[in-house]
């Protein structure tokens, strides 16, 4: 089956349904092709409609944004201009453009479409950036991120009793919704320090609402006692055969754990760690957009002032461009959407200031919650960083510095770390920090060599040979 | 010769750390001989970490090519042996199979060619076959066993003899490319060469040796001389990971004729493999594209219908990456390797095509024999640079002449 639109949106989180809409609505046909079953991503994840058809919004923030973009996606859907191709991954994107897509992992079933564009509109969004540590490849050890997408998606817990590390302001939605749900975090370990925001309080209150949604976390930590432990990390996850506990220690500016500071929490049946966020930049990548290294050490998207890429008719918007959270992505969804559906209008176009406003934001996020320069430290010879190929913090030292393995490149080529299923979505930044060395941050090309995968999802060989 | 006391001299200066650069460094260091490794990038950046670690016997056409295979086998089982854990080294056996009555009749004549030649093959029937490969196509009529098929991981061969060479002595730098030749300036083509130029300065040496696979064409030109090593690129498909399915090195037999082949269109005959770590390996396409590297859905596409035609479970199975590579061929499809006459002090292996992983072993020890003055243990006159002819005079006279 094949498609021909205008302008293909690939994702339908707050970026991709922001961009369908705006496109949509300035006369362009749109077609959206998404992994999930229903609108919303990872950030507006809910219950399947077909059990729930009328969600209530309960635990999601701008849950009337979604609900008012939705609308207008629903309408534009009935009125033709938008063609909804959900439970869809695209595995290649070709120049020109034609996206290949194939039925996505879970549920499976969609029958693949090809859809032929004559621009791109790219969100697909990002996921939880992952630091290996002892025993952090036991069962029970989760992506905070994956905890959040589990109560969204169930309505219940994947345990009872939680601890949630790592840096970043998305580590308190993550603990307030356990919280809620009836979890008990018995801490929420945040690596860096309270003080790290001061010098950037000028750029967060220019985002109003992110002070709002602070205080809305504080009320939670604060009614369910959730102790938050600044300048603390995990330094091993404890257990046999799954997570039971944890050992803990404060650490120094750097990351480094300050002897005498340790301390074990029992019983513990969830941890969840979640260090930002990687964007997902296969397809851009594959495109040959240009891109750079983003203050919080992740490879991005570049754009323009109109979400366009280096490639013309390629936009992006959202986490690639810059992890910056779902207000900023919607923004950019509809100046990409807009753009996209009117190429060649020839004005001028003024970045709009809320988006200039909503980077700032983020920029001093970022700054204020880095990975830890230090982290490399809490690795042991034996610990797991490539959980696909069982590639060990060891196996990559000798690869570094016996074989000369300074890049994710030369890593994977010898040490076989990325090479597994999830060709390095999980272990990539890690393995680029390692190949940099000791206490170094990876330079873009190592990075870019990491999110360089041919096939943008794995696909079945029977559908390859139905091409020609 | 003995220009190893400078700092930055040596006897053999190697330009490129893929398995052929990396075996001859490797080689010369055991010849005693002082050795600087120069690589524009990290070793095996280029074809080397492109390909399918092939080290073949079942494909190569009767003469220079064969006899060079064979030379090349017994290193890496001999001189090689004590490494060959270092790079995943596998006896697998290849076993090429015949789909079709005609090409079933056109195996046997081969089969019997080769095995007055001393190749180790054997026939096998139908229900052999089954037994070999359980999984085969139920259309698959018979085929051919070649116990000397092997297979090495070859970035893990190119990292490791680089290694090794060093701890005998010789020197890797890496992220040099090599932007010129010294010449002594005598003669009517600036002379000898003297060493190359690079960014990080000058390297002088007795020896260079030009290395550097595809890219051994544009080396030469620099020293004005003709080295006519051409891309022709590969596409190579992995599957997830799964319990061993396929336990050969498995060709339909078409695959003989598409390697010697000079088509330039696009061409494919399975040849699906397991590896250690679970993943199947499903190649290879060959176009003449220059160094396209835009994907092809097309390219993909054969892999997958021939590989399904040849493994029918396949079809269940997911891809999970690609790659390409560009294999460096000659006209002859022969490799060059030896001293050239028309420029001095330059040596050249390179243009080994699909085959250079399995020869690089064998290029890499007959190569050092000659570099430390001895003589190889096999005649390298069928490989010999001048057989492309003259020095383009043109060519040369850019060539600055240094003293």
């Amino acid at each position: 089956m094949s498609v021909t639109v205008d302008v293909a949106v690939v994702g339908a989180g707050p970026a991709g349904l922001a961009a369908a809409v705006a496109a949509a609505e300035a006369g362009a046909r749109v077609a959206v092709v998404d992994a999930g079953n229903q609108p919303g991503g990872q950030f507006w994840r809910h219950a399947p409609e077909t059990v729930r058809p009328e969600p209530d919004g309960h635990g999601h923030h701008g849950w009337s944004t979604y609900l008012d973009l939705r609308a207008r996606f629903d309408a534009a859907q009935r009125a033709g201009r938008i063609t909804y191709l959900p439970g869809l991954q695209v595995w290649m994107a070709e120049p020109g453009f034609t996206l290949h897509t194939t039925a996505a992992v879970a549920p499976a079933g969609a029958v693949p479409v090809a859809v032929t564009a004559d621009r791109l509109v790219l969100c697909p969004g990002g996921y939880d950036r992952q630091l290996p540590v002892p025993g952090w490849d036991l069962p029970g050890v989760m992506a905070a991120g994956g905890i959040q997408a589990f109560i969204k998606a169930n309505g219940a817990l994947p345990g009872k009793r939680f601890i949630i590390a790592g840096t970043g302001p998305f580590l308190l939605p993550v603990a307030a919704g356990i919280a809620e749900a009836g979890g008990e975090v018995l801490a929420v370990l945040e690596s860096s320090s309270p003080s790290a925001w001061l010098p950037h309080l000028r750029a967060a209150s220019g985002v109003p609402g992110k002070a709002l949604e602070g205080a809305e976390y504080a009320a939670v930590f604060a009614r369910h006692r959730i102790p938050y432990r600044t300048r603390s990390i995990v330094t091993e996850v404890l257990g046999s055969g799954r997570a039971e506990g944890v050992r803990t220690a404060r650490v120094d500016a750097d990351g480094r754990a300050r002897p005498g500071t340790g301390r074990v929490y029992a019983d513990v049946d969830v941890v969840g760690f979640g260090w930002g966020f990687t964007p997902q930049l296969e397809l851009p990548v594959s495109l040959g957009v240009d891109t750079r290294l983003d203050a919080d050490g992740s490879l991005v998207g570049v754009v323009d002032e109109r979400q366009q890429s280096s490639v013309p008719g390629v936009y992006l918007a959202g986490e690639v461009t810059g992890v910056g959270g779902a207000a900023l992505a919607v923004l950019e969804g509809l100046a990409a959407g807009a753009a996209a559906a009117r190429p060649d209008s020839g004005v001028p176009v003024k970045q709009p200031a809320a988006i200039v406003r909503h980077r700032r934001f983020a920029q001093a996020m970022h700054q204020a919650h880095p990975v830890p320069a230090a982290w490399q430290d809490w690795l042991t010879p034996d610990t797991t960083v490539c959980r696909c190929e069982e590639v060990t913090a060891g196996d990559i030292t000798e690869a570094r510095e016996e074989l000369g393995a300074r890049d994710v490149r030369s890593l994977k080529s010898f040490t076989r770390a990325g090479m597994g299923w999830c060709q390095g979505r999980v272990c990539g930044f890690a393995a680029a920090c390692l190949g940099a060395g000791p206490g170094e941050a990876p330079d873009a090309g190592s990075l870019a060599a990491s999110a360089k995968r041919p096939l943008a999802a794995p696909v079945g060989i029977g559908e390859l040979a139905a091409l020609d | 010769m003995n220009f190893g006391n400078g700092p930055r001299g040596s006897d053999v200066l190697v330009i490129g750390a893929g398995v052929v650069g990396a075996a001859t460094a490797y080689f010369a260091a055991q010849q005693g001989l002082s050795v600087t490794v120069l690589d524009k990038g990290l070793p095996a950046s280029g074809t080397s970490s492109a390909c399918e670690g092939n080290i073949l016997v079942s494909d190569k056409e009767l003469g220079p090519e064969l006899e060079l295979t064979r030379y090349s086998l017994d290193v890496w089982h001999n001189d090689l042996a004590e490494h060959k854990k270092l790079w995943e080294f596998e006896s697998k056996g290849g076993i090429i199979v015949a789909s079709r009555e005609s090409s079933l009749a056109s195996l046997n004549r081969v089969m019997a060619v080769q095995k007055g030649f001393g190749v180790d093959v054997e026939e096998l029937d139908q229900a052999a076959l089954r037994e070999a490969e359980p999984h085969i196509s139920r259309e698959a009529l018979g085929g051919a066993s070649y116990r000397e098929d092997c297979q090495v991981q070859p970035m893990l061969v190119a990292a490791h003899l680089v290694r090794l060479a060093t701890e005998a002595g010789a020197r890797f730098i890496a992220g040099t490319p090599v932007t010129g030749f010294m010449r002594d300036g005598a003669g009517r083509d600036g002379g000898r060469v003297t060493g190359v130029r690079t960014p990080r300065g000058d390297f002088p040496a007795g020896a260079v040796v030009n290395c550097t696979g595809t890219w051994a064409g544009e080396l030469a030109a620099m020293a004005g001389v003709e080295v006519p090593v051409l891309p022709r690129r590969g596409f190579v498909m992995v599957t997830e990971p799964l319990p061993p399915m396929v336990h050969h090195k498995v060709y339909a037999a078409e695959y003989i004729d598409n390697v010697g082949s000079s088509d330039a269109g696009l061409q494919a005959s399975p040849v699906v493999e397991g590896t250690p770590s679970g993943t199947i390996l499903i190649g290879s396409t060959r176009e003449r594209v220059g160094f396209d590297r835009t994907v092809s859905t097309a390219a993909l596409g054969l892999l997958a219908r021939n590989a399904t035609a040849l493994f029918p479970f396949l079809e269940r199975v997911k891809a999970i990456r690609h790659y390409h590579g560009f294999r460096p061929y000659c006209p002859d499809h022969l490799p060059v390797i030896g001293h050239d006459d028309r420029a001095p002090g330059l040596w050249h292996a390179a243009g080994h095509e699909g085959a250079g992983i399995g020869l690089s072993a064998g290029t890499g020890k007959l190569l050092a024999q000659a570099l430390a003055g001895l003589t190889p243990d096999m005649d390298l006159t069928p490989f010999a640079p001048a057989r492309f002819g003259e020095a383009s005079p043109q060519t040369a006279s850019r060539e600055e002449a240094t003293a």
